[in-house]
């Protein structure tokens, strides 16, 4: 089955509504896709280049291995069910030689127990099929940028706004922001990301540690309630959010 | 004879083949245990005889010499009995005595002979050969005195132990034989059944139950388990059944919707913006659709009980809070006030992920149906004690009738006819399924059953307590 076929729009508004912060962020991040169905990798390369990132597609897990051992990529996207090699066998082969390439895992098998497999497997991101394309872009993106990492810095600036992650203080144009400690994570987790699309799922996962939809959409709300306190009386929004895709934090500086 | 072979696999038969050999090695060991000891206890009595003939003897030797010894021997030597006597001269003739003849080399050695020897009365020269035992002495002057005892006697008294235990290890034997094709017979007739039963049962006919003999043996607490095993298979299916025609019902309506809906916008005529907006309808549809199908998929796999990793300590206190302030703001948005009565440090053994997710639908659930409280409230509660745990979430809206509380818990029930509000109908089918996962059970009850118009519904998961 392939996924939703919503890559179009989401690729088309994104490139609309975002004036490329950082012009080319993407464009030298090269991807893995190993993927058995024909259909599905053809699509998902040709959504992948449209959005700046160049692919490389292996059909079967040996070749995967094969191509994921010999090259550099930023993110591996493993199919779970692969012929000749499964992808959790794949990931933990290379985890075995300390290739530390952020692996994300797409599976049709989407209990809690499959998604915690995979992880200690080796696989950074689990995706549960069927997917929308903008989910599985927007973890990419953040997969591949993961290398260079900001868990070190201590301080995050996104414009006038800066958050202390030693202090936990957020201040705006020097003013003090109080918030709570959920909409401290929050912020914290959406401004680490900045200049990333953030999609709801993986706030709930990171922010909440849920790993289901909770239909109704709860997250909204907790956003809106930050975004009026981080940007009611100030000037320049900075928060915007990405229709049919997530959110997504002004890119630093 | 493949009767006889099948007879001779069976269990019990085997076993009483290995008891039967064990008990045959030991009554063999008894057989020469008890022959050795009467042999030592006759050897001795034979030699306190001898002892006494001997002391008797030389009585009279010391009073009368050769002479009295040679009339003594000869007196004795005339009574019946089993006695023997012989009076030798130095060069190994018989002088005197009761016996015709003697394995050579006996008398020439002094003291009491090591193994049974040869010898053959007067009288009874063709009837072959008797045995005895004998004490030599050599006398001052050369000459030999021997005084024995036959042994006769006591080899057919070992004999006669012998045979006694011979044929008490047949009979014992027979019995073993036939006990063990009696036993085995019946072992295998039991088997028989069973397997029969269980042909049936293999060939669909999954309501066959093994047969009981009612002894309560083996045999019976096998079939009691496998019966029980049955059981939940028969459960299983019939979980697996639902599903497959709650798919059929449910799944088919907004799959046909889909079709419709694509069919509609190819046969008409539209600008750009409307085929857009038909195909984001689409995509929500089939959203929708695989909500539904995941969260049925969740359902019976927590149903069958094969979610069993991954259970470990969860801190219900600490999940509550954060299901409670995750729906808060939502709760707010829709004028609802969402409070919590929750205490500190209750822990279960369970699966967070799952009891989150209960948590989330319960609350979630709340917000939508509360409307008509006046002020809408709901209250997360947790509470806990040795006895057992209770989460419950509670409205004051307008509950749900009695009579159909049984019916919400199913799949797909939803008893907003109209469907106006967004649900899979599959939320509180869910609950329920986590809560029997955790040992537990989910109660649907009243908030205030006083309160006719608006008696609100609370919705308790219960759980054993202690993590």
């Amino acid at each position: 089955m392939p996924p939703m076929l919503d890559t179009a729009r989401c690729v088309a508004e994104r490139q609309a509504c975002e004036p490329r912060d950082k012009p080319g962020k993407t464009a030298h991040m090269k991807i893995l896709i190993i993927e058995d169905d024909l259909e599905t990798a053809a699509y998902l390369s040709k959504a992948f280049r449209e959005a700046g990132i160049t692919v490389d597609h292996a059909s079967d897990g040996d070749s995967g291995y094969f191509l994921a051992s010999e090259n550099s990529y930023g993110v591996l996207v493993v199919d779970r069910m692969l012929p000749k090699r499964d992808g959790l066998s794949i990931i933990s082969s290379l985890r075995a030689k300390g290739d530390d390439t952020p692996a994300l895992i797409l599976s049709a098998l989407g209990q809690v127990d499959d998604r915690v497999t995979g992880l200690r497997a080796g696989g950074d991101d689990y995706l549960t099929k069927p997917y929308a394309f903008s989910e599985l872009l927007a973890r990419v993106e953040i997969l591949g940028r993961r290398k260079g990492g900001r868990d070190t810095e201590t301080v995050y600036r996104v414009g006038d706004l800066e958050l202390d992650r030693l202090s936990h203080e957020v201040r705006r144009a020097g003013q003090p922001i109080p918030l709570q400690p959920r909409e401290y994570r929050l912020l914290e987790y959406l401004m680490k990301n900045a200049g990333q699309v953030v999609t709801r799922t993986m706030l709930l996962e990171h922010v909440w540690d849920y790993h289901f939809d909770p239909q109704t959409n709860v997250i909204d709300v907790h956003v809106s309630r930050l975004r009026a306190k981080i940007e009611k009386d100030f000037g320049e929004p900075l928060l915007r959010t990405i229709r049919g895709a997530g959110y997504m934090m002004k890119a630093e500086g | 004879m493949g009767r006889v072979r099948a007879l001779l696999g069976t269990t019990a038969v085997r076993l009483s083949a290995l008891y039967l050999v064990l008990f045959a090695i030991c009554a063999v060991a008894l057989v020469f245990y008890v022959t050795a000891l009467s042999d030592r206890m006759l050897r001795e009595e034979t030699q306190r005889s001898v002892a006494d003939e001997l002391r008797a003897i030389s009585t009279v030797y010391r009073g009368a010499g050769v002479a009295g010894l040679v009339r003594v021997i000869d007196r004795r030597s005339r009574r019946p009995g089993a006695n023997l006597y012989i009076i030798a001269a130095p060069a190994g003739d018989i002088i005197a005595g009761n016996v015709a003849a003697i394995q050579p080399g006996v008398i020439d050695a002094e003291g009491w002979t090591t193994v049974p020897f040869k010898y053959q009365r007067f009288g009874d020269a063709n009837e072959g050969e008797h045995f005895a035992l004998a004490q030599i002495i050599f006398l001052p002057n050369g000459m030999r005195l021997l005084v024995g005892r036959d042994i006769g006697e006591p080899e057919q008294i070992r004999g006669l132990v012998r045979q006694a235990l011979v044929l008490a290890l047949a009979i014992m034997f027979v019995g073993a034989v036939a006990i063990w094709y009696f036993v085995g017979r019946r072992a295998l007739k039991r088997i028989d059944h069973l397997s029969e039963a269980s042909k049936k049962i293999m060939a669909g006919d999954l309501s066959q139950r093994l047969p009981m003999g009612g002894s309560g043996d083996e045999f019976d607490r096998l079939s009691l388990s496998l019966n029980s095993m049955l059981d939940r298979i028969g459960k299983l299916n019939e979980g697996l059944r639902q599903v497959s025609d709650n798919i059929a019902h449910d799944l088919k309506t907004p799959l046909t919707r889909l079709r419709n809906r694509a069919e509609a916008a190819l046969v008409g005529k539209h600008d750009e913006s409307g085929y857009r907006k038909t195909l984001e309808e689409m995509i929500a549809e089939s959203d929708q659709l695989i909500g539904t199908f995941n969260a049925l998929l969740m359902i019976s796999r927590v149903e069958a009980g094969s979610m069993v990793a991954e259970m470990s300590e969860v801190d219900l206190s600490r999940l509550a809070c954060d299901a409670t302030e995750l729906y808060e703001p939502l709760a707010e948005e829709a004028g609802v006030l969402l409070t919590h009565e929750i205490a500190a440090g209750v822990k279960v053994k369970g699966n967070r992920e799952l009891l989150a997710q209960s948590l989330s639908n319960l609350i979630d659930n709340a917000i939508k149906y509360v409307d008509g409280g006046d002020p809408a409230t709901i209250v997360v509660k947790v509470t806990g004690g040795p006895g057992g745990v209770e989460l419950s979430v509670s409205d004051n809206g307008p509950g749900i009738p009695e009579s159909r509380r049984e019916d919400v818990v199913k799949r797909f029930v939803r008893l907003d006819a109209s469907r106006t509000k967004p649900g899979t109908g599959l939320g509180l089918s869910l609950v329920d399924a986590v809560a029997h996962l955790h040992s537990g059970w989910l109660e649907l009850s009243a908030t205030d059953a006083h309160n006719s118009a608006m008696p609100g519904l609370t919705a308790t998961i219960h759980l054993p307590g202690g993590a």
